[in-house]
């Protein structure tokens, strides 16, 4: 039987490099982002390149009144669900209107969170699936340059924590993903002047992602090489962090 | 940021547009003078603006496919490696590909490229259905041999200088294999080379690798390659059991900057000597994997760097049939006695085309490549005389050098092409470095 997954956020360069990696092994794919419609390309591209069916689904991240419909309307629950939803904003611009800031922290956490947790939950009625979050190393320690999308990243780290934690002491047969891209080349990070060693192309996210929804992995770094340098982030002391500009 | 082509010579200091979505072109279009650049792979200044350049690349959407005729539909910026990728497996292969697929098939309508079939199939432009154009206002059009026909004929070879390419219709080929059937004849000098050529003109694919170091007797000197697509029923059980050759070959890329030393006459003469022998050694026929066949440089990412920091110009004529002989054999000349050549030449019979602004047109082309030195420039404007000469042209995704003068010397429907550019509006609004070097 074929399987479905569905990409939360669908626009982003992450979210359809996942979907490209499922697509290539047979998956139909569910568009879901603001303004589906003018997805129509991304839906042609998949469905011509991997011959799978490819639906588009309007979603409002911010609409949480309107999650459970978008749900419900769904045509299949999907056997995986992938939220790449995600908003860098400006530092500068949240630092400076507050209401940009909590736009930003709605973004990256509150909508993604309800999102997962009403999934979930209709996942455990059926007895399987697989959530993955990509959240972000930007969430592991706040930093000057970026801590309003950090610190929302932060909490969506820790809901999928919490999370996989619930659903496997329930032996539910959900299981939840926690992705940490590091750098990746896309539309975000465009302009910045980013180490190459460091920064991964989406497609080689894409399948990072396939990869550990096979092995039921719960945290992965795309390249490994940000596990040492997350290790050492997080141990360096906070009197000397808060002086460092990294 | 800076930017150059395939060559890394010319380096501009480029400003890169990139807009979102593929309708925000038009609007951009009206604001300032630019030029469109798929993946960079022209050689010297055709997708370097001045400054204003449009990042073409990100736009890699493919949008439909018919599989009874073989038609694709797609965004500008897809490369035909992606087209590969993704229909070989089901049987399909690009009607004409250059020596590279990490092309876009904007640029190789723009470049109305040509591959190893020309002399029987036609530059690329043969297999494009239709054309989605933004032109001088902004407005789309859609130009094909039935509609818009002028706008089709100009804008196939028209450089990106007639306006913005967003989508095409595109015309592939069936095969039944990822494998071709090649086989090699070595030619000991020119004329055999071309007699070769000449009796081979049934074959669908041919090609000459030629050692523009040999003087003397050995002018000329080339392994003439002619290839078919293999049919199912001529694959060995090595071949079948990968029919479609869905196991590409890791790309190794080219690590550093190679100091200017490494290719000098005597390691490319070395060079030359052991490519000859080899091949005359293992001539006959043999099945290759089209990769290997069609694209033997894109297996090496980066490539362009074993020519050291300053960059390579690449230079490539076209000299008609019958002053061929005399001019490619002049141009041989001048070449050896300069010790500049490089083991990239290449001589390929080009079929009969009428077009208004494409390079091909039937004789022979002739293409090699040199470190960019200070001697270059020189050498350069001798080899162009030497083609004016002869009646023969200059292939424009290749060129860096050429002078406006020269272009129009050799190449009389210049003075057209920019009479179009005047009346449609277009002038202002395309402007290349490559357009304003050859005042297009």
């Amino acid at each position: 039987m074929t399987q479905t997954i569905l990409i939360l956020g669908a626009r982003s360069d992450i979210g359809l490099a996942v979907a490209h990696a499922f697509a290539a092994k047979g998956w139909a794919v569910q568009l879901a982002a603001r303004d589906a419609v003018a997805l129509s390309a991304e839906q042609a591209d998949i469905a011509v390149r991997f011959n799978v069916p490819v639906t588009l689904h309007e979603l409002d991240a911010l609409d949480l009144a309107a999650h459970e419909r978008f749900i419900a309307a769904l045509p299949v629950l999907p056997d995986v669900a992938v939220t790449a939803i995600g908003l860098m904003g400006e530092q500068a611009e949240n630092e400076a209107d507050p209401a940009k800031a909590v736009t930003v922290l709605r973004s990256n956490f509150e909508g993604p969170a309800n999102l997962f947790a009403i999934l979930a939950n209709c996942m455990i009625v059926r007895g399987s699936g697989t959530l993955v979050g990509i959240s972000s190393v930007a969430g592991i320690r706040g930093r000057a340059a970026n801590y309003v999308y950090g610190s929302a990243k932060a909490g969506f780290t820790a809901f999928l924590s919490g999370l996989r934690n619930r659903l496997a002491k329930g032996k539910t047969g959900v299981h939840v993903v926690t992705v940490l891209p590091g750098f990746v080349n896309t539309r975000m990070t465009a302009g910045m002047d980013l180490p190459r060693k460091l920064t991964a192309e989406p497609k080689e996210l894409g399948q990072a992602v396939w990869s550990a929804v096979e092995k039921g992995r719960d945290v992965i770094y795309v390249r490994p090489i940000w596990r040492l340098v997350m290790l050492i982030i997080r141990h360096i002391p906070e009197a000397v962090f808060k002086k460092l500009s990294i | 940021m800076q930017l150059s082509g395939w060559g890394r010579y010319p380096r501009a200091e480029c400003r890169l547009l990139r807009p979102r979505a593929l309708d925000d072109v038009s609007a951009l279009v009206g604001q300032t003078p630019l030029i469109a650049r798929g993946n960079g792979r022209a050689y010297g200044d055709a997708a370097l603006g001045a400054p204003e350049t449009l990042a073409m690349g990100q736009f890699n959407r493919m949008l439909a496919f018919d599989e009874a005729s073989g038609i694709l539909t797609a965004q500008a910026g897809v490369q035909l490696a992606e087209v590969i990728d993704v229909f070989l497996p089901r049987g399909w292969f690009p009607a004409v590909t250059p020596g590279t697929k990490f092309v876009t098939i904007g640029g190789a309508i723009a470049a109305d490229v040509h591959g190893k079939n020309h002399h029987k199939d036609g530059s690329f432009s043969t297999c494009v259905e239709w054309i989605d154009l933004a032109g001088p206002d902004g407005t789309v059009r859609r130009a094909s041999k039935a509609e818009n026909p002028e706008l089709f004929a100009w804008t196939c070879g028209g450089m990106g200088l007639t306006g913005v390419i967003l989508r095409a219709a595109i015309r592939l080929r069936r095969v039944e294999s990822g494998w071709i059937r090649q086989r090699s004849h070595p030619a000991p000098g020119l004329r055999s080379a071309m007699a070769l050529f000449e009796e081979n003109h049934a074959a669908t694919y041919s090609v000459a690798w030629i050692d523009c170091l040999a003087g003397g007797q050995s002018l000329g000197r080339s392994l003439v390659m002619t290839g078919e697509h293999a049919e199912a029923g001529e694959l060995t059980p090595r071949e079948s059991a990968d029919r479609f050759v869905r196991q590409g070959k890791r790309a190794k890329a080219v690590p550093f900057d190679f100091p200017q030393i490494a290719l000098n006459p005597l390691s490319v003469r070395a060079f030359n000597e052991l490519y000859y022998g080899v091949g005359a050694w293992n001539r006959g026929e043999g099945l290759i994997d089209y990769d290997s066949y069609f694209y033997p440089l894109d297996a090496l990412l980066e490539w362009n760097r074993i020519y050291g920091r300053r960059g390579f110009a690449q230079f490539q004529c076209v000299i008609p049939l019958a002053a061929a002989e005399a001019g490619v054999a002049a141009l041989l000349r001048r070449i050896a006695s300069s010790g500049q050549g490089s083991f990239l030449a290449v001589l390929k019979r080009m079929g009969p085309q009428e077009s208004r602004f494409s390079f091909p047109m039937e004789g022979y082309t002739l293409a090699l490549d040199f470190p960019v030195k200070d001697a270059s420039a020189a050498l350069f404007t001798e080899l162009e005389r030497i083609v004016i000469d002869h009646g023969g042209r200059f292939y424009l995704a290749k060129d860096a050098f050429l002078s406006p003068e020269a272009l129009r010397a050799a190449d009389r429907r210049t003075g057209q092409f920019t009479a179009m550019r005047a009346a449609s509006g277009s002038a202002g609004r395309f402007v290349s470095a490559l357009s304003e070097r050859l005042e297009l």
